[in-house]
């Protein structure tokens, strides 16, 4: 039986009133996919910040890798390779979309380790940048890498999110929401990326709101209401749990317009 | 409107360079090379020439001088402001540090000018990040103010425990070996340094920096510290303006509490809002433009603050953007005709 790469135990975080994380325990194992659904305000994106050092937890522990994360800042996280996107996307707009993976490719990390994928890549970062941007789907031959941020449409924009990862050579990436806001043949795109990454050995954590294409993405499921995990399990327990019905979808009739 | 010419077209006259500077930077002809040329050897002659025109006039030679110091500080704000995300006001803390190291070296422990100047920046530049570094997680504002405490601080402390010579200051250090070396040295490293900091912030590291003051979340989910990077801007402002403490120290033989003078701190800010900021040549002409006006107003003896806050008020009001940035959109939009 394989160790978990990243274990989350019973961690609890309050702003103020707000208990947006109540005791939130799961494994992650390599070469997984883990889906995390919850309606809106149900403390998903606390998760991930409370994971990658972005919130201080109030109790808890994140072990990533048999070493206890605690009180480590966010760009140390980072540089152990658990990596994470932002669900508000901020890249630099008035720079081209190679320019912005400049800044994870100038980190310790990618210095050990070359970027993403066969290590001593040769070449300066700019030319690291675009082969990137070229493996995740930016047409060299059309300069989409060329343009600028600000030119370019919500899918591009969430994979230079993805970019901003890969660029550091993670072993896991903590995906905020990376399929909302894309148009259904950048969504097509995107699904078969995310099996290239998990092929790759990359580990996944995706928080989505789109669960059909998360379903067919995802090993295991874990459903949050309230800051709580309310379930977790294969897509189809988790369809089938009562509770997540009720609580998470109101009625049956959701799972049909997902 | 200009007359048409027939068969010709205009054309701006960067327009070659732009198209094909997007992606790799090549300039073909001599007059591109000189449209790029032009403005930046204007700036690096004019000043290199200014000492020799200015022989009839020792007294502007000083103010030259002066400049040039303040063009140090000017070029560490606009650094720090516009490309770190640090409003910095500690340039009186810069000066007073970098006169107080030097003058250390020199009249206590004996070292010569050339060493100790040096000394006085790379030392200095850390004493003032070492001071800094807890207010670096200050935002804005607040590290406007604590910036702004630590002249006031440390002028009240040498007087108070009659340190370094108290109310004296320390007096009795070399000064340079005559009025050309003065001004030479200052020009040519503050061009320098408004040329490496221009390169600076266009470099791979450059873009760390504008990361951390536009997207600090991105640059420490790519695994880089904002901290450190924070840190490292300050050091180099506050270089800058220990190097040129240190000249003025040298300068003056003299190195005393009235060098954390508030004027260190506010002047250069006036400059870049004059010259306009973000473009750090712009805090330079700043310089050149507000010193000199400063100087002609001492007669006006306590009314000189009143003009020049009437000065200030008319750029923001007129030209916010900067002389800088006025200048540079005028003079790319230069035309020329062409065949069509
Ligand atoms: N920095 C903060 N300060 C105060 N309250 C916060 C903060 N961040 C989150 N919250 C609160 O915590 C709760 C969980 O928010 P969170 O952003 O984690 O939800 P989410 O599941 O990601 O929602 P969404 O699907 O809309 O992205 C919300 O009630 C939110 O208002
Ligand atoms: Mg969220």
């Amino acid at each position: 039986m394989a160790e978990p790469i990243l274990k989350v135990r019973d961690v609890n975080k309050a702003f103020g009133g707000v208990q947006a994380l109540a005791g939130v325990s799961f494994d992650l194992m390599p070469g997984d996919i883990l889906g995390v659904i919850g309606p809106n305000g149900s403390g998903k994106t606390t998760l991930v910040n409370a994971i990658t050092g972005f919130i201080k937890i109030d109790t808890g522990q994140v072990i990533y890798k048999g070493r206890d994360l605690k009180g480590m800042a966010p760009h140390q996280i980072a540089d152990l390779g658990l990596t994470r996107t932002f669900q508000v996307m901020r890249p630099y707009f008035s720079l081209p979309a190679y320019k912005n993976l400049i800044v994870p490719l100038f980190s310790r990390r990618a210095r050990r380790t070359g970027g993403w994928r066969g290590g001593g890549r040769m070449g300066s970062r700019d030319t690291v940048a675009v082969d990137i941007l070229e493996e995740i789907g930016f047409e060299r031959e059309s300069y989409v890498p060329y343009k600028n941020a600000s030119s370019l449409p919500t899918g591009y924009l969430k994979r230079l999110e993805l970019a901003r990862c890969l660029a550091l050579r993670p072993e896991v990436i903590i995906c905020d929401e990376v399929f909302s806001g894309l148009s259904m043949s950048e969504m097509a795109s995107m699904v078969p990326l995310m099996e290239k990454l998990q092929m790759e050995g990359v580990t996944l954590i995706m928080v989505e709101h789109r669960l059909r294409e998360l379903f067919r993405l995802a090993g295991r499921v874990l459903v949050m209401n309230f800051g709580s995990k309310i379930a977790e399990g294969t897509p189809d327990e988790v369809m089938e749990n009562k509770e997540v019905k009720e609580a998470y979808f109101g009625s049956e009739e959701v799972f049909s317009y997902v | 409107m200009a007359r048409e010419r027939e068969g010709m077209r205009k054309e701006r006259l960067d327009r070659g360079i732009k198209v094909r500077s997007d992606g790799v930077y090549s300039i073909s002809s001599w007059r591109e090379m000189s449209f790029l040329l032009a403005p930046r050897l204007l700036l690096i002659l004019g000043l290199l020439i200014m000492p020799l025109v200015l022989v009839p006039a020792p007294y502007w030679q000083k103010v030259l001088i002066i400049v040039c110091i303040y063009a140090f500080l000017a070029l560490g704000f606009d650094f720090l402001a516009h490309f770190v995300g640090l409003v910095s006001l500690g340039g009186a803390l810069y000066i007073g540090v970098g006169a107080y190291v030097t003058a250390f070296f020199n009249v206590y422990l004996g070292l010569p000018i050339w060493l100790c100047i040096p000394l006085a920046t790379i030392l200095g530049g850390g004493l003032c990040t070492l001071l800094l570094w807890p207010c670096l997680p200050l935002r804005g504002v607040y590290f406007a103010i604590v910036s702004l405490m630590f002249p006031l601080l440390s002028a009240r402390l040498i007087e108070a425990l009659d340190v370094f010579g108290g109310t004296d200051g320390i007096m009795g250090l070399d000064g340079f070996s005559n009025s050309w070396w003065e001004m030479y040295v200052l020009i040519s490293f503050m061009l320098i340094a408004l040329f490496a900091l221009r390169r600076l912030v266009n470099a791979d590291m450059g873009l760390i920096f504008r990361g951390v003051k536009d997207n600090d979340q991105a640059v420490k989910a790519s695994g880089i510290s904002i901290t450190f990077y924070k840190a490292v801007g300050v050091f180099i402002a506050s270089s800058l303006g220990c190097f040129g403490g240190a000249c003025l120290a040298h300068i003056y033989m003299w190195a005393g509490i009235s060098q954390f003078a508030l004027d260190f701190s506010i002047i250069p800010i006036a400059a870049t809002v004059v010259g306009g900021g973000g473009t750090l040549a712009g805090p330079v002409i700043g310089c050149l433009i507000l010193v000199p006006i400063s100087e002609l107003l001492r007669d006006f003896g306590t009314l000189r603050i009143a003009v020049y806050a009437l000065i200030l008020m008319g750029f923001i009001v007129f030209k916010s953007e900067g002389l800088m940035s006025f200048g540079s959109r005028k003079y790319n939009q230069f035309e020329h005709w062409v065949e069509i």
